[in-house]
């Protein structure tokens, strides 16, 4: 970002930022919160899921706050009467059709803004597909998924570069796939995880959660995070271990973190089996 | 990879064509070994196209003159047979990285784990020198770790001949601060460094080890040798995780918690970043704090050692090592950890090292060029073992596998010997036959991977399985006599089909 500071208005209250911000982070800047589901910080926006749209004064359609950059003079409404609907019904779209049900940030939305799913009927269409369980260490059940994309950035060129998954198929038939629909095991994945770490429906989640949940013994109000650095190479990634019952049930990393930014790889995110596994419990900690 | 997308150029050297290499402008697959020819052939070529940067020369360097004389030699042709990289290639990286505005040599365990892995660093930051990449952001010379600690260890002193920070533990005046600190009359002599230690144990000088956090039964390399003199010693002590090889051999174990996830404390990266560990998990059973064995032992041998806590632990480093000084526990927690040198408490940290050589006059000693000549090999290749055999790691699998061997990476393939097209193909060998590797050391048992990757002549495998296969029973204890370093990189091996399993891979 340049030096160059714009000044615009945010719901009346003006702002002035760098040029190049968006102007989801003037908004941000107005200490206004703004619901995102396909945004994140360290990714390139797509501008797929449409929930952060605002109004643009003397713009014919809505913009998407996360994408599109700042400008002098610009005056917004975040939260108009058609805001607030197009939102909704953005939301409702979703929730029809997506099991939500991992998804605590989306649930939020639906009740900020009142999103009543059920008026598209008792069976409306879905995303539905049976979940993949095809390796040992995640779990892909895209019949939470919204298409928001972030798995396929992280994938690609924003963290991972390993193009493993894609989007294949049209329209409503979308969904996130590998080549040729693949086991992930026969794909180019190198489970680094960063599609688990990006994912904000929980339709990519780690083994030990998802059997957790299936025993019904997942509980995250006991869970404690604590970060720590990896035990394995030199670069100094920081993980967050979430310990349930003095045993990590899972690994994510601090986006804000001036290291990678959240970024693991295999070992990192998966590697920590060895101070838990127990002789009696029959797993190979011999090798 | 962000800076390749932002447009940075990228020359991998790598006798092997990684999944680096395939993002590379230039991938440079030398024959391994060849390192100092390649690199002083890319120094002739700068200067003999006029390229190096003569007022950092002039300014900051000492001994140029001998180094342009030592690298005159190296022709690219020369090169080209040396090394067996094309000249054009070796001329393309020579002018990209001298006319690079900015420009880093990042290296790893190619370069350092080898018999003259010293002279194989020095070759390297000539060219640094030459070209004035070092001492401003964006340059330098940078050795990636291959642990969370291997930078920590030695700025802690867990080398011979370093107390923490850096300082030499033969200089009359560290000796007196660290004496007076510990109210202790210290050896006024470095220690021995690992190959050291074993050398010491063959002449009967070493016959007692503690070993921490290191299992030397199955890392070491010539296995077999390292085995009789850990089982000639008459006592050995390992504080470890687990009970490892080298712990099977222990006449006193130490159960410990993990460092990283079971206890607190700091480990430095690569970037000289100290960073804290935090404790997120109750160790096992008896296990132990390294801190909490270490006091108690103190104890045992009649000191009154309370038991310290981390924190403790690090606040004396930070008042006797001044790169440390200003790391405070909350400061390593708000920043996300601080790069030393770090001085006070308002230090930021340095980005970058040798900024020194920018100042005008240089401040302190001139950077000394090393004139360095080609050395290949200890075990230079015959008829009887005509293949060469460098080993290395794989993504999803850690050393000896201690710890990494604990998940179930849906990437493993166990261990395998990977081999050229071309090479399978004289020998009788499809992919997953099993065959026999044999050095002049020891010999195993090991399924074949075939990888269009390698170049005839060259073979690779890990030290990851050694249960199945004790790769370290192939290779060459030759040791680098300045870092201790062995030649894992390199030794001399045959390859013989011994059956082919009717169901296709093994």
């Amino acid at each position: 970002m340049s030096a160059e500071k714009l000044a615009l208005t945010i719901d009346g209250i003006e702002v002035t930022v760098a040029a190049g911000a968006t102007i989801l982070d003037a908004v941000t800047q107005a200490g206004i919160e703004t619901p995102t589901l396909c945004f994140l910080q360290s990714l390139t926006p797509v501008n797929a899921c449409r929930v952060c749209v605002v109004e643009l004064e003397g713009a014919r359609v809505l913009v998407p706050a996360c994408a599109r950059r700042a400008e002098a003079g610009m005056k917004i409404n975040t939260n108009s009467e058609r805001v607030r609907h197009s939102r909704k019904m953005v939301l409702e779209f979703l929730a029809s059709t997506v099991d939500i049900s991992t998804a605590p940030a989306l649930q939020e939305y639906c009740a900020e803004y009142g999103a009543q799913p059920q008026r598209y009927g008792p069976k409306p269409a879905t995303v539905a597909q049976p979940v993949k369980i095809d390796n040992a260490l995640y779990v892909r059940d895209y019949a939470k998924c919204i298409l928001c994309y972030k798995c396929v950035e992280a994938c690609g060129t924003d963290a991972q570069n390993t193009f493993a998954i894609a989007v294949a198929g049209r329209g409503f038939d979308a969904r996130i796939s590998t080549e040729y629909d693949v086991p992930l095991p026969d794909s180019a994945c190198v489970y680094c995880g960063n599609c688990i770490g990006v994912c904000p429906t929980g339709a990519l989640m780690f083994s030990s959660e998802y059997e957790l949940r299936a025993s019904n013994q997942w509980n995250e109000t006991e869970q404690k995070q604590t970060d720590t650095i990896c035990s394995y190479c030199g670069v100094g990634c920081t993980l967050t271990l979430h310990v349930q019952e003095n045993e990590i049930v899972k690994v994510t990393s601090p986006i804000e973190n001036a290291v990678t930014s959240g970024h693991l790889c295999i070992k990192g995110r998966f590697g920590f089996s060895y101070v838990q596994n127990r002789p009696e419990e029959g797993d190979d900690v011999s090798a | 990879m962000r800076g390749i997308h932002n447009g940075a150029k990228l020359f991998v050297v790598d006798p092997r064509q990684t999944s680096s290499a395939r993002w590379a402008d230039g991938w440079l697959g030398l024959d391994v070994g060849s390192d100092i020819a390649l690199a002083n052939a890319v120094g002739r070529e700068i200067l003999a196209a006029g390229l190096e940067n003569r007022e950092f020369v002039a300014r900051a360097t000492d001994g140029f003159e001998e180094y342009r004389a030592a690298v005159e030699p190296y022709t690219l042709e020369y090169a080209e047979k040396t090394t067996l990289v094309p000249a054009h290639l070796i001329r393309e990286l020579a002018h990209a990285y001298a006319n690079a505005p900015r420009a880093e040599l990042c290296w790893t365990l190619g370069i350092t784990e080898h018999h003259n892995a010293v002279d194989n660093v020095r070759a390297l930051i000539n060219l640094a020198l030459l070209c004035g990449h070092v001492g401003r952001y964006g340059s330098g010379v940078n050795p990636l770790r291959g642990q969370n600690n291997v930078q920590g260890g030695g700025d802690m002193g867990a080398i011979p001949n370093k107390f923490p920070g850096g300082q030499d533990a033969e200089d009359p005046a560290a000796l007196a601060k660290f004496e007076a600190a510990w109210n202790a009359t210290l050896p006024r002599k470095r220690g021995w460094h690992l190959s050291d230690m074993f050398a010491a144990m063959e002449r009967s000088e070493l016959d007692t080890l503690y070993v921490i956090g290191e299992n030397p039964a199955q890392s070491e390399a010539d296995q077999k040798h390292a085995n009789e003199l850990l089982r000639g010693l008459r006592h050995l002590i390992v504080q470890d995780i687990f009970l490892t090889k080298t712990g099977e051999l222990a006449e006193v174990v130490f159960p410990a918690s993990a460092s990283w996830c079971e206890s607190e404390g700091t480990v430095t990266s690569s970037e000289r970043r100290v960073q804290l560990c935090r404790k997120a998990l109750e160790p096992p059973g008896e296990a132990r704090d390294d801190i909490a064995i270490m006091c108690e032992l103190a104890r045992r041998l009649g000191y009154d050692w309370p038991d310290y806590t981390p924190e403790q632990v690090w606040n004396e480093c930070r008042s006797l090592s001044p790169w440390h000084a200003g790391m405070s526990y909350a400061r390593l927690d708000e920043l996300d950890g601080i790069p030393w040198p770090c001085y006070d408490e308002q230090h930021p940290g340095e980005r970058f090292l040798h900024a020194r050589l920018w100042e005008n006059p240089v401040g302190g000693q001139r950077a000394p060029f090393a004139a360095v000549a080609h050395d290949p090999p200890v075990e230079a290749l015959d008829d009887e073992y005509p293949l060469r055999l460098t080993t290395g790691r794989r993504l999803d699998s850690f050393n000896t596998g201690v710890q990494s061997g604990g998940y179930r990476s849906p990437m493993r393939r166990g261990e395998r010997l990977d081999i050229s097209p071309q090479d399978a193909r004289n020998h009788g060998l499809r992919e997953g036959d099993r065959a026999r590797v044999s050095s002049r050391r020891g010999s195993v048992v090991v399924p074949i991977h075939i990888d269009a990757g390698l170049r005839a002549g060259l073979v690779f495998t890990t030290f990851h399985f050694n249960d199945e296969v004790a790769t370290n029973l192939l290779t060459i204890d030759a040791t680098d006599p300045q870092s201790g370093t062995a030649e894992f990189k390199a030794c001399a091996v045959r390859v013989e089909a011994i059956c082919h399993p009717s169901t296709g891979s093994g």
